[in-house]
């Protein structure tokens, strides 16, 4: 065995370093120019390539350029400028780059974006003829918001203002002062011309005043980006895994690391539920055993005791220092969306491997990406603007400053079925009322009751109106139970109504067939509904799988003023006192009695009729 | 970290998502290299499992080889394997060389058209019984909006511009010029009817990280890639009037990764002995454009 792990680890050892880089800027300045030459200077190209493209050139009677070979490899059939980043291989001495092309046209922002947040580092490229143009300072802002903390900017086109030093000193300190209004600090400049060859691979003669490095041994001296390894614990739940049907009993909890480590023994906390339980086993396929796993792999557990969690959840060690829970936050959030976003309206959050409805509740600036002016003041946040606002979601989430923790700290947004934006989180926001608690106050305020009074309707039926929740992991067999107390309870004379879930969602407030209801959305019809029928009096049943605390609590918030009974059944989902429990042995009967008891106890049902 | 560990780690994830976001989701095998990782990469993620059928198009004209293979690790590992193709164009012979269409015209009836079909469920699939020993016909017509695919952006250029998660119209067109963003790990869920998303857990994978994990984790792959003593080997694995194998004498996985990390392929395109590609510049994107792999 440990034979085996020395070959292995030989064997690591003799592995190459792998990394991304960006190379980013305006339009034309020459991205694509600066990637032909570190291909070709590099030998990275295939075998004939170039000759290849300077064949065609002279077939076409135009001149060659480096970008050529770019287009020739990316088979890219509209000429001139690139549309999507794509991805080229090269090779150091040192390591292999995967280097991402992306596109310099403000109306390919979202590919540039796309391309930018693969990267661990990026080259910024400027026309020095040009100048700092509108790009230039976007992308700079950009990569710094993207995570991007490794920046060089590329002085380009120095061949056409005769190598003059003093161009490259006033464009250096021009983007300087810019990149130091948002806290950008560039690892470097580079004087060069990519389509001469300056300074790219090999050391510029032409600009004996440059004493620095070229732009490969530049490349060569980033830092390979570490995991999060020293930060506390964390694992965004990415889907609990019961593979009952292939004979497998595990109950497997699975996601990938993003910070910290955690062993087989440690206690840990899921949120924004608060269920907690304490690792039993390190699962993995085909791997010799482990007791711990750390920051950046993609892992699976076993839990010591049997918990109701959600996928989306963060999974946290007790003792270390937990993310925030909230139902909102002040974001930095750039915007790619076809339409603007506006407030009000409902939009999807993605976060770690969690999804939850959102609202932009307020703009506090808008951010101006171009000159980085501030105070634009404007309702609505428009395609390519980046704004400091405050975004607020029906039910709590949990999130770390992006600050304290990147990967926990960084989110995207959904509009219809599009990623239209993202950002970083800056800092939680306490809100005095939540999004829902406003609507069910300002509901109820707007109520139009009818002239019977509640008290009245408690004498005629001999009951009062309640809601009764199944919860538990498989609805199906609880449906049954849910039915059979719904007939029980009316052959007694009571006035009950079942209500079966998947009757609201395909009739109240249906717009057409729709890829996916979501689970909130869920939640607020299946509150509607009870509490319509609560307030005419009935004894509501109904069934939800896997209800959590704050769904929970989401739904008692919509049912009031009428009170719910929810009945776990099986495995506890929602653990607050006042919920019944109904274990999975107990016959159908047995467990009838046991709730009607409770009925009685709660007075919910007389134990005499009138 | 070591980057196969990081490679494998985003894969396991791109693998995982898939599977929470898609019911009807499936795995196409091409029986090669890459998408025989892809397939332990799945066993990986899903602790031994492989919880979505494979999708195997066949063209009747792979390597023999490879069917055998392929027909022995369904068994072995009890696969949920089916497989489609189409039919009508191979029986009415518009096929290459000995049919009377191009290269081209072939691949995209052959693979292209076949995958469509058997994809959204119109065409004849069939569905490997563990109980007989054999292939039945698949009764159901369930239609696949989660495709995974074991593609990497450095075969060739088009593949270099892809998504991890690419949505498909149901004309299984590519829009290249409007593709998704994709921002860190989070990419396109959402998707109205119609449309079908190909799931690519090998983007970021070259050739040689392909060869490093095969011979890291021990996966068995067809022995075509090996040199039998003449002097030939398949880099890449197709229909075999369009494949050629290449002169080489590695005979084992250290040999391919010694040709290929400082060898005579170091520089040479893994594709050069696949033909359709040679077909004049930007061949490749057009096909992928109509739903080729």
């Amino acid at each position: 065995m440990e034979q085996m792990e020395q070959i292995k680890q030989t064997k690591q050892i003799k592995q190459i370093d792998q990394m991304n880089i960006v190379v980013i800027g305006h339009v034309d300045h020459g991205k694509s120019t600066v990637i032909g030459r570190l291909l070709s200077d590099t030998g990275s190209l295939p075998e004939g390539k170039l000759e290849q493209v300077k064949m065609q050139c002279r077939k076409s009677s135009r001149p060659f350029e480096y970008a050529f070979l770019l287009d020739a490899l990316k088979d890219e059939q509209s000429q001139g400028i690139t549309i999507d980043s794509a991805r080229c291989f090269f090779k150091t001495a040192k390591r292999n780059y995967i280097i991402i092309d992306a596109p310099g046209h403000i109306e390919f922002l979202k590919n540039m974006i796309t391309g930018a947040s693969r990267a661990e580092a990026a080259l910024l490229v400027i026309d020095a003829n040009e100048g700092v143009q509108e790009n230039s300072r976007r992308h700079g802002f950009m990569a710094s918001l993207l995570g991007i903390k490794q920046l060089v900017v590329l002085v380009n086109k120095l061949d056409i203002s005769g190598y003059s030093e003093s161009v490259y000193n006033g464009i250096r300190s021009e983007f300087t002062m810019f990149l130091d209004s948002i806290e950008v600090s560039p690892l470097e400049f580079i004087p060069i011309s990519a389509r001469e060859g300056e300074n790219i691979a090999v050391k510029s003669d032409k600009m004996p005043w440059y004493r620095g490095m070229t732009v490969i041994q530049r490349l060569d001296e980033f830092k390979k980006e570490k995991p999060l390894f020293h930060k506390p614990f964390r694992m965004p739940v990415q889907d609990i895994y019961k593979f009952t049907m292939y004979g497998d009993d595990r109950r497997i909890v699975a996601g990938t690391v993003s910070s910290g480590k955690i062993s087989a023994g440690d206690e840990v906390v899921f949120l924004p539920s608060g269920k907690k339980s304490e690792i039993n086993s390190v699962e993995a396929f085909n791997s010799p055993v482990e007791v711990s796993v750390s920051a950046g792999r993609a892992a699976g557990f076993t839990l010591k005791t049997q918990i109701y969690i959600h996928p989306g959840e963060i999974m946290c060690r007790t003792g270390d220092e937990l993310p925030f829970t909230s139902t909102a936050f002040r974001a930095n959030l750039f915007w790619v969306g076809k339409s603007p976003m506006i407030p009000g309206k409902k939009y999807k959050l993605k976060a770690g491997t969690m999804k939850a409805s959102v609202y932009l509740k307020e703009i506090i600036n808008i951010i101006d990406a171009s000159s980085l002016d501030e105070g634009a003041s404007r309702s609505e946040i428009l395609r390519h603007d980046v704004s400091e606002c405050i975004l607020q979601t029906l039910k709590p989430v949990s999130f770390d400053r992006f600050s304290d923790n990147e990967l926990t700290g960084r989110f995207v947004i959904v509009d219809g079925y599009e990623i239209a934006g993202g950002g970083i989180i800056m800092e939680p926001v306490q809100e005095s009322l939540s999004y829902l608690a406003e609507h069910a106050v300002r509901r109820d305020y707007r109520w139009v009751k009818g002239n019977v009074a509640m008290a009245a309707r408690h004498t005629r039926f001999s009951q009062k109106p309640r809601i009764i929740v199944f919860t538990g992991e498989e609805t199906l067999e609880w449906e049954g139970l849910a039915q059979a107390l719904e007939q029980d309870l009316w052959r007694e004379g009571r006035n009950v109504y079942y209500l079966g879930l998947s009757n609201i969602l395909r009739a109240i407030d249906n717009d057409g067939p729709r890829a996916s209801i979501d689970r909130e959305e869920e939640i607020c019809r299946l509150g509607e509904s009870a509490h319509l029928l609560a307030d005419a009096g009935l004894i509501v049943i109904t069934t939800i799988s896997g209800l959590d605390n704050y769904e929970y609590g989401m739904l008692k918030l919509i049912c009031e003023p009428h009170e719910i009974l929810l009945i776990n059944a099986g495995i506890v989902s929602a653990d607050t006192i006042d919920a019944l429990s109904i274990d999975s042995g107990l016959e159908a009967g047995e467990a009838l009695s046991k709730i009607k008891t409770s009925l009685r106890d709660r007075d919910i049902i007389p134990d005499f009729q009138i | 970290m070591i980057i196969l560990d990081e490679l494998e780690s985003q894969s396991i994830y791109i693998l995982r998502e898939a599977y929470r976001e898609f019911k009807s989701l499936c795995m196409l095998w091409s029986i090669g290299k890459d998408s025989t990782v892809l397939l332990y990469l799945a066993r990986k993620a899903f602790f031994g499992h492989v919880p979505m059928p494979l999708v195997h198009i066949d063209t009747r004209y792979k390597i023999p080889e490879m069917i055998e293979y392929r027909d022995n690790l369904v068994k072995e590992w009890k696969l949920n394997l089916i497989y489609g193709m189409n039919r009508k164009a191979i029986d009415e012979k518009r096929t290459f060389p000995d049919g009377n269409v191009d290269r081209l015209t072939c691949c995209k009836s052959l693979k292209s058209d076949a995958l469509r079909q058997t994809l959204n469920g119109e065409g004849e699939r069939f569905i490997f019984s563990h109980s007989a020993g054999k292939y039945i016909p698949d009764t159901s017509r369930e239609a696949y909006t989660g495709v995974i695919v074991g593609v990497r952006a450095d075969e060739e250029g088009s593949r270099s511009k892809e998504r991890y998660f690419s949505p498909r119209d149901s004309e299984s067109d590519w829009r290249i010029e409007d593709q998704p963003p994709e921002f860190w790990n989070q990419y396109k869920t959402d998707f109205s009817s119609g449309t079908h998303v190909r799931i690519h857990p090998l983007l970021d994978w070259t050739e040689l990280n392909i060869w490093e994990y095969i011979e890291r984790e021990n996966i068995g792959v067809v022995s075509l890639y090996f040199d039998k003593g003449e002097g030939i080997r398949y880099r890449s694995l197709g229909c075999y009037p369009c494949t050629k194998p290449v002169e080489s004498k590695s005979k084992n996985v250290p040999e391919i990764i010694e040709e290929l990390r400082s060898g005579r392929f170091s520089n040479i395109a893994e594709r050069s002995g696949r033909e359709q590609d040679k077909d004049g510049g930007g061949t490749l994107e057009t096909l992928r454009r109509e739903g080729y792999m």
